[in-house]
Parts: structure tokens; sequence; C-alpha cells
């Protein structure tokens, strides 16, 4: 007696979410095409976190590659959210802001380089302050010089999700793509429950969070461009598509007129649901994204 | 924070890789492995977990009693507990020697 053994695609997907940065990061790569950029044995390592009694990582939790994704010149930069919950610090804000820099420069010399951010990062790193609060700045400025020339994709997969200065460096992205544990926000769901209490946001209401922060939401509202599932070969095929699609007609960003439009039109007087938010802000988009 | 330093010059095999395996996360800890360039072993460890000196002695100890390369280990530690650490270390080793097994 015999049956054949059916193994469901949910067990068999390769987990994206479960893998490190340098693995994500290598996971999107054409296989072969790349070499690391600064990697570890570079030991360029925060100096002011042993200042602080706190051990460094030999690569400031930041792992640049450069190589091809779909065939084209790409550099693809990493935040590692284990370490120090993916925080920019000087080093790793310095390491992002070169190679994108670098992108730019190929892209205006003739070689468009596309650039790839794996975002997962609660934002600035507090043990490095105003470093930290800088390099953000720098990073917006290069992903705004870069994506005149070639896509900037973010890519925000989970569990840490992109928070903090760096969610307004993921808005300025040409494309985002994000999985349904992912999060994006300005503001964590602490730092608001804390400043404005609890009434306001209660963090630990997993179902609101996500409800309002979580990627299903953000790609039904039109402020992410898809939706994907925590599958390595899903997300490598997202990004691919992004980048062979070239630059977006108008950046998300310079849509103001279109966002004061439709924040106009909210009705505040009453408490807008996340889903009426979606249908309103969305119409075109709001079918559940890539699900 | 607490620095800590050990030398095995018993370990002379050469090796010709390097490895870097884990992320200095709560409860674990980076390792790069690297060929020695002063002959045996030397290993370097940055820990924010102060006290525990006598363990990762034993644990080091331990790992150089089955492993003879001449290499040089640095460790950058958030509180990975010895099992982990010895795990991290056979980790590396497979790196740079895939065929290579540690003595049991």
């Amino acid at each position: 007696m015999s049956s054949a053994i059916v193994i469901p695609a949910y067990v068999r997907r390769h987990s994206f979410i479960e893998l490190d940065a340098r693995a994500r990061a290598q996971s999107l790569m054409d296989p072969g095409s790349w070499r690391e950029l600064v990697g570890p044995f570079d030991r360029i390592e925060s100096p002011w976190l042993p200042m602080q009694g706190i051990a460094p990582q030999s690569d400031d939790g930041c792992v640049v590659l450069k190589g091809t994704i779909a065939g084209k010149p790409a550099v693809l930069i990493a935040l590692e959210g284990k370490f120090q919950a993916g925080s920019m610090g000087e080093v790793s804000g310095a390491k992002m802001t070169a190679a994108l820099d670098l992108a730019t420069q190929d892209s205006q010399n003739g070689k468009k380089t596309a650039a790839v951010l794996l975002l997962e990062t609660g934002g600035v790193r507090l043990q490095e302050a105003n470093l930290g609060l800088a390099v953000i700045a720098e990073v917006m400025a290069s992903i705004l010089a870069l994506r005149e020339h070639a896509p900037v994709i973010t890519v925000i997969a989970g569990t840490v999700g992109c928070f903090g200065g760096m969610s307004i460096a993921a808005g300025l992205s040409s494309y985002i793509v994000m999985t349904v544990e992912a999060r994006l926000g300005l503001n964590g769901p602490e730092v608001i429950e804390q400043e404005s209490g609890i009434e306001e946001f209660d963090s630990s209401d997993k179902a609101l969070i996500w409800a309002i922060n979580g990627g299903e939401q953000r790609v039904g509202m039109g402020v992410a461009d898809e939706l994907v599932l925590d599958d390595a070969e899903k997300i490598a095929a997202s990004v691919q598509k992004y980048v062979r699609a070239g630059l977006p007609q108008v950046p998300r960003s310079q849509q103001v007129e279109l966002y004061r439009e439709r924040t106009a039109a909210l009705d505040t007087s009453r408490q807008i649901d996340p889903l009426t938010l979606r249908k309103s802000w969305n119409r075109k988009t709001n079918q559940g994204g890539a699900r | 924070m607490e620095q800590l330093k050990f030398d095995y010059p018993s370990a002379v095999r050469p090796v010709t890789k390097r490895a870097h395996v884990g992320v200095v996360g709560s409860g674990d800890m980076e390792v790069l492995m690297q060929p020695s360039e002063t002959g045996g072993a030397q290993v370097s460890i940055l820990t924010s977990v102060n006290g525990f000196g006598a363990s990762w002695k034993a644990v080091m100890d331990r790992f150089f009693a089955k492993y003879d390369g001449a290499v040089r280990i640095d460790i950058n530690d958030a509180g990975a507990t010895p099992g982990s650490v010895m795990l991290r270390l056979e980790q590396a080793v497979e790196m740079i020697a895939p065929r290579e097994v540690i003595k049991q």
C-alpha cells in the first residue's frame, strides 16, 4: 500500500524572513554575479557602541552586494534586523550612502545601476544620536539622486519592519515590496502609545497594529506596490520585475497633489477604520495585492 | 563589556579559508575565523556580558581539544550560551573545511 505524499506549498517554500541579512541579500542577486563590499573581514565596526558597553558587529549590521539582478547592474543593501534592531549608525549609514552614490555615479556614466534596499529597521541608532540622524538624511539625499537614473526598490520582509526616519527613506524609493508579516510606519506602535496614551494606540493589540501598519493595508492603500508571500523565490521574482520595469512615471513622493486631495477628502469627524481608508484611497488596487 | 584573549600554540595545522557566521543579536554572537598570521591559534572575544571568563575559557579549551587548525578567531558576543558558542564555532569550521570532521 502506498500513497503519494503531498507536501503543501507553504511547507516547501523557502522562507525569506528566516534568513539573516547576508543570506537574504545573496538570495536576491543573480547567482555567481555578486561580490560583497566592505564585508565583515574589513572590520569596519561602530566605534561608538563599545564605549557604551555594547558589542559591535563586524559589518555594523549592513551588508552591501554588487552584481546583477535580472541581468542588469545592481547594488543591494541589506540591514540586519537582529543586530541593534537594524538601527542606522554612522558606519551602516555611510555604507548605504556610499553604495547608493556609487550606483548614481555609474548610472550617470551610462551604466544604469538599480539599488535594492532590504529595510529591517527601527530607524536611527539612539546610541549614535546625531550621527545616526545625519546618515539617515544622507541616505534620503542619495536615494533622491539615484532614483532619477535607476529604480530604487525597497523590500520590507519583516519581522522588524521599517520605522522612524528609514520609513521616509522607504517612501522616497521608486517601488516598495512588502510581505504580510512586514510593517511600515513613521512612529513605531510603542512610541505612539508612550507619547499619546493607550487610548490612542494599544501597542499590545497586534491585529490593530497590522491592520494599520501591515503589508496588506499598506499595499491596499497604495503606499506600497506589491504584497508578496514570505517566499525567497517570490520576493526575488518581484524584485526582478521592478528592476526590469525601470523608473516609475512619477515617484510616489512627488504625487503631492494626489495625497493632499486624498487627505482633504477624509471624514475625520468619526474614527476611520483601516478598510474604509483602503477603499477611499486606492480603489484601483484594492484587490488584496499579490495574494 | 569585557575583552578576553586566549592562545592555543599547539593548534598548528595550516588552514587556507575564512568564514563568518552568526549575528550579534540577543543570545547570539558572530565569529570570524581565518588563517592565523603568526602560527598557532589566537582567540579574541568581545562580550557585552561581564564575568564569564572562566566559561569562555572552558568552551575554548574544549573546542581546541577537538580542533587543531591554526586559526585566528574573533568573536563579538551578545550573550550566547556555551552551547550556542560551540555550535557557531563548529559551523565556522564546517565552512572553512566542509569535509573536515571535528574529532568527537
